[in-house]
């Protein structure tokens, strides 16, 4: 075990030496996060778009469920994905297990109910305001939909941070279905989790203060895109 | 002062009837209208005939449901009961293609005077470059105001581009729900310039306001709403002179009605 002190000194070395271990895992964490990100943006923001401007029975009871699903501990996706990822479950076929493709699906299963469900609070507000003055003009349901996704833009851009802040800092889940495969599908937080149980305490801390960066980044482009879009009276 | 009885014999109207083209076109006929909200009955069994060739203005207290009145003849809302008939026809997407409405509190896009312009002059297949637009925006004295975000623009400046864009949609009919409320007199004048070239065109104008002189400037005929109740139809020099209704009546003398 080493000292907490050494540990600080190897960490800042593996980061300003672009160690190609270090770089490969905080690589793939990022190319995971995204892609999950983009699909769960794909299949989330027209379900927010749509939940927000419609009425039909069973909406208050999906809204409660998507907002209960924002919470959905990591841990229970990453079951949920293996039972259907092993070979005896439904996408066995796939072959996805321990594959970075399982960890993206899992990701996206954990991010896809947050898209959703603040994107649809964000596009009902602007609705409301909308509504009114789209029905004076007659405005067809596209292009009204079109609009609000537009004029809410800067507003969706913080709800697409939120996500990828919540799966690029996750565990759990990437841990069951990806397994944490040296130079496979070993990710930041699982090689956090990993190498602290075996003591190299460098290395883990390395990552863990190039995660702190991330999520001090994603902080500051929320902030940035709220301080443009209040500048401009576009939120 | 000037007997207005005498004068009319005189001087049929300002706008002489056979000056428009296809009149009475928009006329519009109201039924046994009433409108409830959680069983609080904002409008009351109102049935009355407008023409569509006078500007109408709608007065009345705070409350009175004017703007309730508006928007049903608009169509935005359902009425609870009556019918509302434009032209012989009840209000829809096709009838509201034609009407266009400025809101009492102005519902701006989240994008510049431009693009809001743009957006309206898209959804009609209309021409919509800057230099096509131009027109549009100086009529109402926001050409220099072009590419600023429409939010942030100041009430009067909101209030002129709402016209502005009502006008674009070159509508048949159009409501007006208090324009003018809080503008200072540069931009009352201008709104009311423009109203009148509207009406001039054969716009048929159905005007919300709360100023009395504005409304002996403008209106042509008066339709004077009190408690969610018709208290009368008059023709406007009839109106201002001599008022049938003692609710007309305490409101121009500036007693309270409640
Ligand atoms: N959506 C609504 N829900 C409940 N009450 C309403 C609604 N819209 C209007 N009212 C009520 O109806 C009455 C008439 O409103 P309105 O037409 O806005 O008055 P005004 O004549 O001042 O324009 C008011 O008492 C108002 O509070
Ligand atoms: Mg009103």
């Amino acid at each position: 075990m080493q000292d907490f002190g050494s540990a600080f000194g190897l960490a800042f070395e593996l980061i300003v030496g672009f160690d190609t271990d270090l770089l490969a895992i905080v690589g793939l964490s990022l190319r995971v996060t995204f892609a999950a990100l983009l699909i769960s943006c794909l299949i989330g923001l027209p379900i927010g778009a749509a939940l927000a401007v419609s009425s039909f029975p069973g909406r208050g009871a999906l809204v409660v469920t998507f907002n209960t699903m924002m919470g959905l501990p990591p841990v229970v996706v990453g079951l949920l994905a293996y039972m259907m990822l092993s070979n005896a479950g439904p996408l066995g076929v796939l072959k996805l297990l321990y594959t970075p493709g399982a960890m993206v699906i899992a990701q996206t299963i954990l991010v896809t109910p947050i898209v959703v469900a603040l994107s649809r609070q964000m596009i009902e507000d602007l609705n409301k305001e909308y509504a009114e003055q789209f029905r004076s003009l007659v405005v067809p349901f596209p292009t009204a939909m079109a609009a609000l996704l537009w004029d809410a833009r800067f507003a969706l851009a913080t709800v697409a941070l939120a996500g990828f802040g919540r799966a690029i800092a996750e565990v759990g889940a990437v841990m069951i279905v990806g397994g944490n495969i040296n130079h496979v599908t070993r990710v930041m937080t699982t090689a956090i989790a990993l190498e602290t149980s075996k003591g190299d305490l460098a290395l883990a801390l390395a990552l863990g203060i190039i995660l702190l960066i991330i999520a001090m980044a994603v902080n500051a482009a929320v902030q940035g895109i709220n301080a443009k879009a209040r500048r401009n009276a576009y939120a | 002062m000037h007997d207005a009885a005498a004068l009319r014999e005189v001087l049929p109207r300002a706008v002489p009837r056979r000056a428009i083209s296809n009149v009475g076109h928009h006329t519009l006929s109201v039924r046994n209208l009433s409108f409830a909200i959680d069983g609080h009955k904002i409008l009351k069994n109102i049935s009355f005939d407008l023409p569509g060739d006078e500007l109408t203005v709608l007065m009345g207290p705070n409350g009175a449901g004017k703007s309730v009145l508006l928007r049903l003849l608009h169509g935005l809302i359902a009425p609870s009961n009556g019918t509302i008939l434009w032209n012989g026809e009840p209000i829809d997407r096709s009838i509201r293609k034609i009407q266009a409405m400025v809101f009492q509190k102005p519902v701006l896009l989240r994008r510049s005077v431009l693009s809001n312009l743009r957006f309206v002059m898209g959804l009609r297949g209309l021409a919509k470059s800057r230099s096509e637009l131009q027109p549009i925006l100086k009529r109402l004295h926001l050409e220099a105001l072009a590419d600023r975000p429409a939010r942030l623009l100041s009430g009067g400046e909101q209030q002129r581009l709402a016209l502005a864009r009502a006008l674009a949609l070159k509508p048949k009919i159009l409501f007006l729900d208090e324009p003018c409320a809080n503008l200072d007199p540069a931009s009352v004048q201008l709104i009311e310039d423009t109203i009148k070239q509207e009406k001039v065109q054969g716009t048929k104008i159905i005007l919300v306001t709360h100023d009395i002189l504005q409304a002996r400037r403008l209106a042509e005929q008066l339709v004077f709403l009190h408690r969610g109740e018709v208290a009368e139809i008059t023709p406007a020099d009839i109106f201002f002179d001599a008022p049938t209704s003692k609710e007309a009546r305490a409101y121009l003398d500036g007693r309270i009605l409640i």
